[in-house]
């Protein structure tokens, strides 16, 4: 059995571990490119939204290169992930890829669901090591994350132009290549140390950005165009409203690892702007909205793949927190048209704005 | 259904007016471009009503049937309306069948306590609108369309209209918002009888046909339309009579792009012809009127050509 799997941002990482841990082969897909989202657009349904479309296309690039069977997230509606895979593995029949498909779908009752399927990837290993898997693959995405966010930081303090960038390459290398529980550890700190080892100038102005929206689209930089790294570049200091380990931790543990930040908390702030759940994060981007700006953030950029429908809810309703609590919002969709050049423009000209709002509140306070 | 009920509990009711360019336009100018036809349409309707009345009744459509959803717009659709100016106090309460399908007597209590203080009063007003609704299920089920059986209900017409000429079927399958609000399907249902086809769609079916037939999918839908869409298209692609069928989408449905998917691929491997209408109020008229004529056209010598003619 040769396993595959979409990509997601740095999901790879922490899969790739979890199958390695358990002795099963993995064939990694490339990573997203435009070769994958052409494949994709030529095969997916014409108005399905862009991850399905990059989801094909890493299928297909990986099938090319022997994989066998495709695990996948589900879900239950009403946003359109949940059918993904049923309906990605019917378009790969119809193209004459044999594939074995193997949902991993969120537990309904209880977490012995999802066990069950994983069982079946895993075969006659013990229960235990699953179990160590898991956490194996978990605690690589929760180290991921903090590369990540610390990168977040580094990034529009840099000294040198570039110097972030090369770091966090060299910092996720490390995270990738541990084996073992102790060398992730090992490799964690030392990661950690790469990342506080890139030159800054801890007294340089920066604007905070909050960026919310849709979870793949947040996660992967091919999906949004390195939007973090842009913004960064521009100067400002960003955070994301979903982490991996966070999603995880939420939709696959039931929350079962405590200390993180939860949804819970991101939909309770969402009240009374959008007071019932829409499908996927809608209603997380609306709290966490309200929370960023709660929390001095300069501004917002809400990013979802185009047609995205728990996201449309959050852009209508957007304007009123916007409104509300004074913050700028910038709304960016993404499918296959979208041009790298003019999201740059758009962004520049965002962040242009959030400098000459901030000089003018500060002025005004003085 | 819901005039009934609001009527007996003493509530003089206003429906918005049939939809034309002006509610649209009203629409199109307060939801956000992104949205589909069918809510920017939902959005020219409430601001038509508002001024004209002292409450909107807009339920939040979580869920009609166990384990299944609408759709996310519809989810969100009462938090979207409240960001308007200038409305009377919205009635949204959740109808939330998720879990339980007897949950809906609470949301009926709720949206009833703002008229009268009796439980029973309501119970009874509830009771005696469900006796419309099944009244109105069965005249569909005798083959009129939605506006004819609503027609026939409120007393407008004592008899049903003359059958047309017909000389092949059609199945019509897509969201009931988009097919039977003759403005944005463009009057499609009554522009096909008249070049000679015979209409039939989901809301023919009973439920329990259209359930068994969508549950063959691989995974269960979660959509309840998206369900009904698939397991009629499902049994009309293989009814002998029906030689044709048409898929009208609303330009960025999510459900659609899926379900529009399913029913595709299944209609190619049999052979049925197919064609898919996608609406947005940039669709015209002319543009869609000459693609049903070319569709039927095509399905007619297919026809001739299976009899051998």
């Amino acid at each position: 059995m040769r396993v595959t799997f979409p990509h997601m941002g740095n999901l790879h990482i922490s899969l790739k571990a979890m199958f390695h841990y358990l002795g099963v082969e993995v064939v990694l897909p490339p990573p997203s490119s435009k070769r994958t989202l052409t494949i994709g657009v030529k095969y997916g349904p014409e108005f399905a939204c862009m991850p399905l479309k990059l989801n094909l296309g890493n299928f297909i690039e990986a099938c090319e290169m022997g994989a066998d069977t495709i695990v996948m997230a589900g879900g239950c509606g009403p946003c359109r992930f949940g059918y993904y895979a049923q309906i990605e593995h019917a378009i790969l029949k119809g193209l004459g890829y044999d594939m074995q498909l193997i949902v991993l779908e969120p537990p309904e009752r209880h977490i012995s669901e999802l066990l069950v399927k994983i069982r079946r990837i895993t075969g006659n290993r013990s229960w235990w090591r699953v179990i160590q898997a898991i956490r194996f693959g978990f605690q690589k995405a929760r180290a991921v994350d903090e590369i990540e966010m610390a990168a977040f930081k580094i990034r529009p303090r840099e000294l040198r132009a570039g110097s972030a960038d090369e770091a966090y390459n060299r910092a996720l290398e490390l995270i990738d290549r541990a084996s073992s529980m102790d060398e992730l550890l090992a490799n964690r700190k030392k990661a950690m140390e790469i990342m506080n080892g890139v030159a800054v100038d801890q007294n340089r102005r920066v604007l905070r950005v909050g960026i919310i929206g849709e979870i793949y689209t947040l996660l992967e930089p091919f999906a949004n165009h390195a939007l973090e790294r842009q913004l960064g570049r521009l100067g400002a200091e960003v955070d994301r409203s979903i982490y991996l380990s966070e999603w995880v931790n939420d939709h696959l543990f039931l929350g079962l690892v405590k200390g993180l930040r939860s949804r819970k908390a991101a939909c309770g702030a969402a009240f009374p702007y959008l007071r019932h759940f829409v499908g996927g994060h809608g209603q997380e981007t609306v709290g966490s909205a309200v929370n960023y700006a709660r929390a001095g953030y300069d501004g917002l950029v809400q990013v979802f793949p185009f047609t995205c429908m728990p996201e449309i809810v959050a852009e209508s309703i957007l304007p009123g927190v916007s409104g509300d609590f004074n913050i700028p919002v910038l709304t960016l969709i993404m499918d296959e048209h979208t041009g790298e050049a003019g999201l740059v423009t758009r962004l520049e000209a965002f962040v242009d704005l959030l400098e000459r709002k901030k000089e003018f509140k500060e002025a005004f306070v003085q | 259904m819901w005039r009934t009920f609001f009527e007996e509990l003493g509530a003089k009711v206003v429906i918005s007016s049939p939809s034309t360019k002006g509610i649209l336009n009203k629409g199109l100018k307060h939801a956000v471009d992104e949205v589909c036809l069918p809510i920017k349409m939902a959005f020219g309707h409430i601001i038509d009503l508002a001024g004209r009345v002292d409450y909107i009744f807009l339920p939040r459509m979580v869920s009609v049937a166990r384990r299944e959803y609408i759709c996310p717009k519809f989810l969100g659709l009462p938090d979207m309306i409240r960001r308007l100016d200038g409305l009377p106090p919205l009635i949204d309460v959740n109808i939330d069948l998720y879990r339980n399908k007897k949950d809906i007597f609470g949301p009926v209590k709720e949206a009833g306590r703002l008229f009268t203080e009796s439980s029973v009063k309501i119970f009874l007003a509830f009771r005696r609108s469900l006796k419309v609704q099944k009244e109105y299920l069965r005249l569909l089920q005798l083959g009129l369309m939605p506006a004819e059986a609503l027609a026939i209900l409120e007393d407008r017409v004592k008899e049903p209209p003359p059958p047309c000429r017909d000389d092949l079927t059609v199945a019509l399958i897509g969201h009931p918002y988009n097919l039977y609000d003759s403005y944005v399907s463009m009057n499609m249902i009554e522009r096909l009888r008249s070049m000679g086809a015979k209409v039939v769609t989901a809301e023919l079916l009973p439920e329990k046909t259209v359930r068994e037939k969508a549950s063959c999918l691989p995974k269960k839908l979660f959509w309840t339309l998206g369900q009904k869409m698939i397991g009629a298209a499902f049994h009309y692609l293989e009814e002998a009579g029906v030689s044709g069928m048409i898929h009208v989408a609303a330009f960025g449905c999510g459900p659609d792009s899926m379900t529009g998917e399913l029913i595709e691929r299944r209609a190619r491997g049999l052979g049925m012809p197919f064609l898919n209408i996608t609406l947005d109020e940039h669709t015209g008229e002319a543009g869609v009127v000459t693609r049903l004529e070319a569709f039927l056209d095509m399905v007619r010598w297919k026809k001739a050509e299976t009899a051998g003619i």
